[in-house]
């Protein structure tokens, strides 16, 4: 068997939190000041330091020319691992072993100077990224042909659009062919089209038998594009195996991963889907209503009311249903525990994955208890289609289907191509 | 397309990378000084011109302030040639120290995006503090030719101790840099340490006709490469002392040695940090 292209064993990463970090001197000084008089005071002295392990014993590796996914939820390590691979910041224990040039999209257009031109930092950022100038300068031509910046290649790029910075940025960080390519969409810059073009390089540089790293909150995606994935909880590997198991696992968790805090008046103390029978459901077809099954306690505060967003999985709002802004509805004002149902009428949604961030909340003064992930659902378009339409996964065109209506069409009156009246 | 090297990441053990790494990011180093070099100029209105008023005036304001208020002796050469030729190192000290002193957080976005030996941020920035001497320095000569001083066989050495300046401003820059990562404070303690070092160091006056004062004034690493540089430039009538000299070498090596020391220590944890 071939060796892996990355071996990782038994990493992890701490971070020191809060009290222990400080910035200043005097800070510091203070707070050596502080440690020394309490161990003089016989008090022990033991300075609160609040650790933060952002990765724990993770193993696992990589074989060359495998796409492997990386998904979890926001702050479950995804960011820190990559980091680490990438060498931007070391291990606290563990090794690691990487064949080959590692490159990331998430280095894109690092180091460009507004102040010099285009062609300058091609140069300046080929070189941060690790190319040799010799291969730079042969790829030069390809890089300004994939960026159309030729007739600006000379200019400052502080006065490109932004649309052309990033195409320059991109251009260079493509040509990289690196051996190992780290991909990480969550932070990627929100443009949609730069994120189609992403996943176009990946599936590119996936072909030609490169290994890649896929992070993605994009369900979606990490399916289509990858076969194996690492599922990443709290800093640890949770499961690492066949994507469609690491997908359901994740999606399972994310669906019983409720908050466990509560509200100052009123609390969420359990949700849950339904269809219009009230029978637990994990799909709501387009269209049709949505409901949300409550319970809630509340101290009777007469202002307390709920809230539920629609997100996709990336946590990006949707949509917003309030009916104590849209309707003036509230909670009963005597204290209990109710069950309360949200009817919501869905739109069509692309296909893909969806959830509800539920609250409550205090009219005027915002969230009271919120939960957010709680709520997971598959969602499908089939406006006049046998088949669901893709709407976001093929034509990147959006989240929901707009209006299922034709047009009206009225002759006008005259000749035709004969205007004048 | 070559085989890629085979990287091994071990916890607090990246010491055997770290050489050959450097080795192997020098066309990074060059296009990093480059960088800096081509935005300096290219940003400033006047461009060179700074670099020519800025000694200027500082030579008339220290002229004044020592050679005719404080009536410092000067020996057999012209006051104002005496202040020139001891800020040449002055200013290539301070803008080499600066700028290695604020390098990592300038460059802050790199460090946080991308691997590559950190030691490069400060290395880098002293080629500004390089070519900003180079106009002066060009200036000094027909400057020195007018009070009919003229270059001798001595000016070859000079090199030597541009360098020696540059070793100690390193040193200390790779200090202050560190620092400046870890406490902001430093920021402000770098720029005051500026402000007092034009007057404890031998800039607008020269130490060999203090005897008092020569040994506290060599005990100032800077001293001694003050000394070579008007040795070099201004000919006879200077005298090297043998003192300074080993004062800056000694001193020199030891801010850079501590310096390295200190700056390979916190490196690890500035993506952490910054």
């Amino acid at each position: 068997m071939e060796s892996p292209a990355i071996s990782v064993e038994s990493l992890s990463k701490r971070y020191m939190l809060g009290h222990v970090r400080h910035d200043t001197l005097r800070d510091q000084l203070a707070h050596r000041t502080r440690g020394l008089l309490k161990a003089l005071g016989g008090r022990g002295g033991s300075l609160a330091t609040e650790e933060f392990w952002a990765l724990r014993d993770v193993n696992f590796s990589v074989a060359p020319g495998e796409v492997l996914g990386v998904i979890g939820r926001n702050g479950a390590g995804k960011s820190t691992l990559l980091k680490i691979l990438s060498r931007i910041t070391e291990p606290t224990h563990g090794t690691i072993r990487i064949r080959g040039r590692v490159s990331s999209l998430l280095e894109v257009g690092t180091g460009f100077h507004p102040e010099l031109t285009g062609r300058d930092n091609i140069f300046l950022n080929g070189a941060i990224l690790g190319m040799p100038r010799d291969e730079i300068r042969r790829k030069f031509d390809a890089i300004v042909a994939f960026a159309e910046v030729e007739q600006f290649i000379d200019t400052p790029v502080k006065r490109y659009s932004s649309g052309m910075y990033i195409r320059l940025a991109f251009a260079v960080a493509a040509h990289m062919e690196p051996e190992i390519l780290i991909v990480d969409e969550v932070l990627a810059v929100g443009d949609a089209a730069f994120q189609q073009k992403c996943l176009g390089k990946m599936s590119e540089a996936s072909r030609s038998g490169r290994t890649i790293l896929f992070v993605s909150h994009n369900i979606n995606a990490v399916r289509s594009l990858t076969t194996r994935c690492l599922y990443l909880k709290r800093g640890h590997l949770e499961f690492a195996g066949p994507t469609a198991e690491a997908i359901d696992l994740y999606t399972r968790n994310l669906r019983s991963d409720r908050t466990a805090s509560s509200g100052q008046h009123a609390t969420i103390v359990r949700a849950a889907l339904v269809d219009a029978a009230g029978m637990e459901t994990p799909t709501f077809p387009g269209g049709d209503h949505a409901f949300v099954r409550m319970m809630v306690e509340t101290d009777g505060n007469p202002l307390a009311s709920v809230e539920a967003t629609l997100t996709d999985l990336s946590g990006t709002a949707l949509g917003l249903y309030s009916p104590g802004h849209f309707s003036g509805w509230r909670l009963p004002a005597k204290p209990g525990l109710y069950e309360v149902t949200l009817k919501i009428r869905m739109p069509h949604l692309a296909t893909g994955n969806y959830g509800f961030d539920l609250c409550t909340t205090l009219h005027g003064s915002g969230p009271d208890h919120y939960l957010a992930d709680g709520l997971v659902f598959a969602s499908e378009s089939r406006v006049n289609h046998p088949a669901p339409w893709e709407l976001r996964k093929e034509y990147n065109a959006g989240h929901f289907v707009l209006d299922e209506g034709v047009p009206s069409v009225t002759p006008i009156p005259g000749p035709a191509g004969d205007h004048t009246p | 397309m070559n085989e890629g090297p085979e990287i091994t990441i071990v916890a607090g053990r990246s010491e055997a990378h770290y050489w050959r790494d450097l080795w192997r990011y020098r066309e990074l180093l060059g296009f990093l000084a480059w960088r800096d070099v081509k935005v300096r100029y290219k940003q400033a209105v006047l461009g060179a011109g700074w670099a020519v008023i800025q000694p200027l005036v500082q030579t008339m304001l220290l002229t004044f302030v020592f050679g005719k208020l404080a009536k410092m002796p000067n020996g057999t050469i012209p006051y104002p040639l005496l202040v020139l030729a001891g800020l040449l190192p002055w200013q290539l000290f301070a803008s080499a120290f600066s700028g290695a002193g604020g390098s990592l957080v300038s460059n802050s976005n790199l460090i946080s995006k991308v691997y590559f030996p950190r030691l490069i941020v400060p290395l880098s920035s002293l080629a500004v503090a390089v070519v900003d001497m180079m106009i002066p320095l060009a200036l000094t000569l027909p400057f020195a030719a007018v009070y009919g001083v003229f270059p001798t066989w001595r000016l070859l050495v000079l090199p030597v101790f541009i360098l020696g300046a540059l070793v100690i401003a390193f040193g200390a820059g790779l200090w202050i840099t560190a620092l400046t990562v870890q406490y902001r404070d430093f920021r402000f303690i770098a720029p005051f340490i500026l402000q007092i070092g034009i007057f404890i160091t031998p800039v607008g006056f020269r130490t060999d006709n203090l005897p008092r004062w020569q040994t506290i004034l060599s005990l100032n690493p800077l001293t001694g490469m003050i000394q070579g540089f008007r040795w070099c430039i201004l000919g006879g009538g200077m005298e090297l002392s043998e003192q300074s000299l080993l004062m800056s070498c000694g001193a020199g090596l030891l801010l850079v040695i501590t310096g390295l020391w200190y700056f390979r220590g916190t490196e690890r944890r500035f993506a952490d940090i910054i």
